[in-house]
């Protein structure tokens, strides 16, 4: 029992960091059909902003408050991913709908830049970017619309980025002249420290569990619930999918396919910052980070079927849990007398590197009876 | 107007020229009769960057000492020395290409360089047919002697086997069974395999052995393997690799795999660099092997820390491959006057038998290219540096390695042409 116990929390828990970090991209991917590569470094902004938040918690103001950096930094990751996704789509993804070939190309050109944006830039000008680009991209949005109607809305869009730009360079540089770390650009990884209230482990039934994975699985949750909430119950959700089934008979039909558009990738990129926040947990921060769980984050959304979050739910715990069982060679824990080469065979693939050929093997072989994943989309679309 | 444009232009040029030769000269250009050029190759851009770049900090240190005690003199003539600093961006067939470059089209007499093994398996064809030297700083898994590398960093037996040997009988977690934990390459592999090979020797057991593919960062299997192969905490020896330590140390305290539960992590490759970036916190009371630590207590150690923070800043710190970089350096110098020449096999020849006091203590040069040196076992403690536990005399280097089943009774020796790679002892 304990046994069991043990093992399906540690798929679990693998699993739960896969779901959270292919989440976004189900439904970039899975739903817009675009395929980012810049996700994994989406997820890198969210554990950078992970990291900056932490910082800033250290200064005397934000001092008392300090234990609970972490919940903050969900919704900030959440925003400033969700902010570079949204001015990625408006700028270059836009244009490339319908050609898979180009905005994967244009989007790994963005995972670069993004890499080397935090290696050479101090992070607090970088964090000065990203609040003049909120400010940009919102602003002028928040105009009556007497003043947006108006002809002279250029000037004043002009003036609200001008005002943005002000606004980031001295926020850049309070923030850098207060958080000496933040004021210098370094390509060496940084350390996500978890508050103490997250930090050993707890008692359930017997058996320990670590904390942060507890967290983690927490955070995996409430986001598939939210997301899942929000694309079945709120208007705008029934309006995504809308556009997801029939791009031409919505836009017909008065959904403006533009704001859905930039609402469903910006989701999709701030979903990525959260997984930012969950894997900066975990290991170090750095600007390779993201680059570790893309190809991941991809075989999950195709092995769940795409367009699918329930096939990418099941997918990830699946995944997981195979990946301990094979991984830890817990087979052999609850059938420990089992015939000799049997033995070895799982011996062999019990260790992490093996493991991983295993399950890529199975997925391969999967995917050559189900080429559609586990759930495939049902209906007929109109784009294919 | 068109003159004085044109005068200008001189003018500006002159200026710059100006400039370069005040920046390069040092201060002191007029004291030295000529100048030699030796060639500096780390990756200065890609992952390897940050641990690199603080070699070719000390290296340019270490010939600026030199420099402003007069140069390298050969043949009663005082010679300034200057480098030439390329990049191996990470890259390993990079390496190799700068390395002909720095032989070939800038006739450096000695390229200091590598770090990686992969970067310096792709570099030796090069010297070897160019024969030409390289000097590489890295403690490193051995197997390898050439006659044209010259290495100055530890090979496993002057730094795994005394840390295997102190665990197993003076740690706290004495007589308990092992379990190995690496990156998947082959530095962790050959070391756990003459660890195996030693703990079996030493009448103990290892339990579990897992590397884990490079940039992975799920520790979740091997911290349940670890748990059931060392229920009551035992010994694990890590030769995990950069930020992999980092999530591998986060996940084994949040599992409770602790010092104070009885489990006792050795480390390879973690020096005072790499504790800053995981944090003490997470790996206080743990342990680590080296020849050089920052907290070795001698005038000689405390001289070479402090003039590196005087020239690099006061937050930098220096560690074990830091101060190989430093050796060879001087190693190089001594040789090369003793030589007479610049010339490469002279200067290999008068190699051997260099002693140099290095910040560690005596080191000197073997037949087999490789430095004897003293073994270090320390404790990292909660500021972030090495308590030291114990002190070994002077190890001598093995380059192909006595525990290690392919190469058990070979031994290399480049002095005595009837030897030379490998030959049988």
């Amino acid at each position: 029992m304990e046994l069991l116990l043990d093992s399906l929390f540690n798929g679990v828990a693998i699993g739960s960091v896969l779901l959270v970090a292919a989440l976004g991209l189900a439904i970039v991917f899975g739903l817009m059909g675009v395929i980012n590569l810049a996700h994994g470094e989406l997820m890198m902004l969210g554990a950078y902003t992970t990291y900056v938040t932490q910082l800033i918690f250290k200064l005397p103001i934000l001092k008392p408050f300090y234990n609970s950096y972490i919940i903050v930094s969900i919704f900030l990751a959440f925003i400033v991913s969700g902010v570079v996704g949204i001015l990625l789509e408006k700028t270059i993804i836009r244009k490339l709908y319908g050609s898979p070939l180009e905005t994967l190309l244009a989007t790994w050109g963005v995972s670069l830049i993004l890499q080397q944006f935090v290696r050479s830039v101090p992070l607090a000008y970088g964090t000065g970017l990203v609040i003049s680009l909120l400010i940009g991209l919102f602003l002028p949005t928040s105009f009556p619309s007497k003043i947006k109607e108006s002809i002279n809305f250029k000037y004043y869009k002009f003036s609200s980025w001008l005002f943005a730009a002000l606004t980031g360079v001295l926020t850049g540089s309070v923030i850098s002249s207060s958080v000496s770390k933040l004021s210098r650009a370094s390509a060496r990884n940084v350390d996500v420290t978890a508050p103490s209230w997250m930090r050993g482990q707890v008692e359930i039934i017997g058996t320990a569990f670590p904390k942060t994975r507890l967290m983690i699985i927490v955070i995996t949750l409430i986001s598939v619930i939210a997301i899942t909430l929000f694309l079945n119950q709120s208007a705008w959700g029934m309006r995504i999918r809308a556009v997801t089934q029939n791009r031409q008979m919505s836009d017909c039909l008065g959904i403006s396919t533009e704001k859905v558009d930039i609402i469903t990738f910006g989701i999709g990129s701030g979903l990525a910052g959260v997984a930012g926040v969950a894997v900066s947990l975990l290991g170090s921060v750095g600007p390779n980070v993201g680059g570790n769980y893309i190809v991941g984050c991809f075989m999950v959304v195709v092995l769940g079927g795409v367009g699918n979050l329930l096939g990418t739910v099941l997918a990830s715990f699946g995944i997981g849990i195979m990946t301990d069982l094979i991984g830890a060679g817990r087979l052999l824990s609850i059938w420990p007398d089992m015939p000799l080469p049997l033995s070895n065979t799982i011996n062999f693939f019990a260790t992490t590197s093996m493991a991983r050929v295993m399950i890529f093997a199975l997925i391969v072989i999967f995917l050559q009876f189900k080429p559609t994943g586990l759930f495939p989309q049902k209906g007929r679309m109109v784009e294919n | 107007m068109r003159i004085s444009r044109r005068i200008l232009a001189g003018l500006a040029t002159a200026s710059l020229a100006v400039t370069a030769t005040s920046c390069g000269g040092g201060g002191t250009s007029g004291s030295f009769d000529d100048t030699v050029t030796v060639g500096i190759l780390h990756s200065l851009s890609g992952t390897m960057a940050i641990s690199e770049s603080t070699l070719v900090d000390t290296e340019k240190m270490a010939i600026e000492e030199i420099n402003a005690a007069g140069g390298v003199t050969v043949g009663g003539k005082s010679y300034k020395i200057e480098y030439i600093v390329e990049d191996g961006a990470s890259d390993w067939p990079t390496f190799a290409e700068k390395s002909k470059k720095l032989i070939d089209q800038d006739g450096v007499p000695v390229v200091f360089g590598g770090w990686t093994s992969a970067s310096r398996k792709a570099m030796l064809p090069v010297y070897e047919s160019k024969d030409a030297f390289l000097y590489y700083p890295i403690q490193y898994e051995a197997q390898e002697c050439s006659n044209n590398i010259f290495y100055t960093g530890a090979t496993p037996n002057q730094q795994s086997e005394p840390a295997t040997d102190f665990m197993y009988k003076r740690s706290p977690a004495a007589g308990g069974d092992f379990f190995l934990v690496g990156s998947d390459y082959v530095f962790p592999r050959t070391s756990n395999t003459i660890t195996k090979a030693q703990v079996k020797q030493l009448g103990g057991k290892v339990v579990g052995e897992d590397y884990l593919p490079l940039g992975n960062t799920e520790v979740a299997p091997i911290i349940s393997k670890i748990k059931k192969a060392l229920p009551d905490g035992g010994i694990i020896i890590n030769t995990l690799n950069g930020d992999q330590n980092v999530a591998f140390f986060k996940q084994i305290q949040d599992a409770g795999i602790t010092p104070s539960s009885g489990y006792y992590v050795m480390n390879y490759s973690i020096a005072e660099e790499e504790i800053s970036t995981i944090g003490p916190e997470f790996l206080e009371g743990h342990y680590g092997a080296w020849n050089y630590m920052m907290s070795i207590d001698t005038p000689a150690s405390k001289k070479f820390a402090a003039s590196f923070k005087k020239r690099w800043g006061a937050d930098r710190v220096v560690a074990d491959p830091q101060e190989s970089a430093y050796n060879m350096v001087y190693l190089w110098k001594q040789a090369v006057e003793d030589a007479g020449t610049f010339d490469d096999n002279a200067v290999r020849e008068a190699l051997v038998g260099q002693k140099f006091d290095a910040p560690q203590g005596p080191v000197e040069v073997m037949p087999n290219h490789h430095l004897s040196q003293t073994v270090r076992i320390g404790e990292i403690n909660a500021e972030g540096g090495f308590t030291i536990l114990e002190e070994t005399g002077v190890v001598l280097p093995q380059a192909w390695n006595q525990k290690h089943p392919s190469s058990k009774g070979f031994a290399c020796d480049w002095t005595d042409p009837s030897k030379g790679e490998k030959y049988k002892l």
